[in-house]
């Protein structure tokens, strides 16, 4: 008997170069093309209602879907092992989507407190604005999300290696909690990849990507990604998830989790909030994300051995006070990387340089192969140093609670030699 | 059968030999998944035939609505279920009835008793899935939509 999914039939660099894409029907094309137009012409009247209607399944408009980025979405799906995916402009935009799905003005959700600086922001403050409220929790201990739950909390939401920390949850446990309280786990794999972390396979219901950073991979789109694991039961709970659930009155009274059974959030995530709200990506992002999609394996090792490389030599540097890196040996996350992230910790890393605030700066400002920038995730290695950078406008205690103390540096590493990488961090020290 | 999951070469060979499926518990009302999912069948070349007996003798899509899987005067060889799990055991033993091949309950539905039951007279059984989204999927359709078929083909043309 054939198996069930390609990833039983097939390994992960096979899906990483075909899922999604066979050749062009009309012209054979063998690459994926760009299809860079705006709409479709109908068949006739009868095929355009069915299409608006949601019954047969065609491109409309590329707000709502296009052939170039259908390919990366079912791509990005078959990686991730889930039923179907939903490309947005940004990760902010798969994020918001997510959430616009999920939540009515007075809900809650509860969110680590160890994230992107930027999806804090964007949590506690612009989602406060559509009546969404977050509650921070220490990830460290699964216990805390289980203390912070409400009736009105209608999900969980983790990053599975977090940004830029180095923090890795459990997420079998933070699952757990989630599926026992019937909410979603959702779960921010921009720093794993699905080749470094599976969430799925641990329990997460949601995925979401900035794909800007390693799908992409070559620092060149920002694009975003929201993927469906099927497992969910969104009618468990009458009542909670309407959007999902109950008729939707702009479809006729279309129910989404009974028409489309496990790839109903991802349908109703492009047929309401990706149309009404907007984020769609652009197909010639689109092409871009997935070039890049098919070398994903080879660049992460790299990426992972590179990053090993550089956290060693800075551990023994006497200018380095700290080093955190899930890599090594003696990290504190170190088991749960092991677990969660067996083919390596990542690329993305900090550590404390003696001397603090003006030794960070003259680091940041030193070197020569390192770009200073606030990205990651790229071919190329960057460096920032959050205090006097993303982080200026905190406060120096909140900035300190944000894991951006003075001392703090950022590295991505990317796929250089690394001695190299080595020898322009020793001569930027050497400054400080 | 395990019917937590079906191989795609199962499911593909019940969608190429089935020409004429009976639709149990079809709508008239166009917003219903039943509708959808005839129209689309009926545009990928199946005769579906609809079965309820609150609408029988009137037609729906331009077929005749049977009350019963009884009446139906032509060979059916699907019988796809649009009804709750507790009313399947009848129409699995009607469907044996009438020599159907496929017993098929629609997402949401499952009835392992009824399923045993038609298994053992020889009928192959498909429970919790929707025959409109297993053709788009293996027809590489519905990847428009940004599911995960699952189906991977260096090939140029592509079909169920
Ligand atoms: C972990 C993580 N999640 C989400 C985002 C936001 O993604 P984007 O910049 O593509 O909107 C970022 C960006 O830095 C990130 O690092």
């Amino acid at each position: 008997m054939s198996a069930e999914t390609p990833s039983d039939r097939y390994g992960f660099d096979t899906l990483a170069i075909h899922a999604g894409a066979a050749p062009d029907p009309t012209t054979g094309a063998r690459s994926t093309p760009i299809y860079q137009t705006t709409s479709y012409v109908f068949e006739n009247v009868d095929q355009a209602a069915s299409l608006f209607n949601l019954q047969s399944f065609g491109n409309i408009y590329t707000r709502l879907t296009n052939p170039t980025t259908a390919v990366l979405e079912e791509r990005v799906a078959a990686l991730e092992g889930g039923t179907a995916a939903l490309a947005t402009a940004s990760g902010h935009a798969a994020q918001l989507i997510a959430f616009h799905l999920l939540l009515s003005p007075g809900d809650e959700f509860i969110a680590s407190n160890k994230l992107y600086g930027g999806s804090m922001t964007q949590f506690a403050h612009s989602f406060s604005k559509f009546g969404w409220i977050v509650r921070f929790v220490d990830p460290d201990d699964p216990e805390n999300f289980r203390r912070a739950l409400s009736p009105k909390t209608k999900a969980i939401f983790i990053e599975s290696l977090a940004n830029p920390g180095g923090v890795v949850s459990d997420i079998a446990a933070i699952a757990a909690i989630a599926h026992a309280a019937d909410v979603p786990l959702i779960v921010d794999n921009t720093l794993a990849s699905p080749y470094l972390c599976r969430p799925f396979d641990h329990g997460a219901d949601l995925i979401v990507h900035s794909m800007t950073k390693f799908l992409g991979g070559h620092g060149n789109s920002v694009g975003g990604i929201l993927v469906e694991g099927g497992r969910f039961d969104w009618a468990k709970v009458a009542g909670k998830y309407p959007t999902i659930c109950e008729p939707t009155a702009s479809y006729h009274g279309l129910r989404f989790y009974e028409t489309f059974g496990t790839m109903a959030f991802a349908v109703a995530a492009r047929a309401i909030s990706l149309r009404d709200l907007g984020p769609a990506l652009s197909p010639m992002n689109a092409f871009l994300i997935l070039t890049g999609i098919e070398t994903l394996s080879l660049r992460m090792d790299r990426h992972c051995a590179n990053a090993l490389t550089v956290a060693r030599h800075l551990l023994s540097h006497d200018k380095v006070a700290w080093v955190n890196y899930a890599g090594l040996p003696d990290d504190r996350y170190h088991q749960l990387a092991a677990r969660y992230l067996p083919r390596g910790a990542g690329a993305v890393f900090t550590f404390g340089v003696k001397g603090g605030f003006d030794a960070g700066v003259k680091l940041v400002e030193g070197v020569e192969l390192f770009s200073h920038l606030a990205n990651i995730g790229d071919t190329r290695s960057l460096i920032i140093h959050p205090a006097s950078t993303t982080h200026r406008q905190l406060p120096p205690e909140r900035r300190e609670a944000a894991g951006a103390g003075p001392d703090v540096v950022r590295l991505s590493v990317g796929l250089e030699s690394a001695p190299d990488l080595i020898a322009d961090l020793d001569q930027a020290l050497a400054g400080t | 059968m395990n019917h937590d999951t079906y191989p795609d070469d199962y499911i593909r060979a019940i969608l190429r030999e089935c020409r004429t499926i009976a639709m149990v518990g079809a709508s008239a009302n166009w917003n219903r998944p039943s509708y959808f999912a005839m129209k689309y069948l009926q545009e990928k070349g199946y005769r579906i035939i609809p079965v309820n007996p609150s609408a029988a003798g009137q037609e729906i899509l331009g077929e005749k609505v049977y009350a019963a899987l009884s009446e139906i005067p032509v060979k059916v060889d699907m019988v796809d279920c649009f009804r709750p799990a507790e009313a399947i055991p009848p129409i699995a033993a009607a469907a044996i009835a009438i020599g159907a091949r496929v017993l098929w309950m629609q997402l949401g539905i499952r009835n392992d008793e009824a399923a045993a039951m038609a298994e053992a007279a020889g009928l192959k059984v498909v429970m919790n899935r929707c025959p409109k989204i297993e053709y788009g999927r293996l027809s590489g359709e519905i990847g428009w939509m940004g599911v995960n078929t699952r189906v991977i083909s260096s090939k140029r043309l592509k079909k169920v």
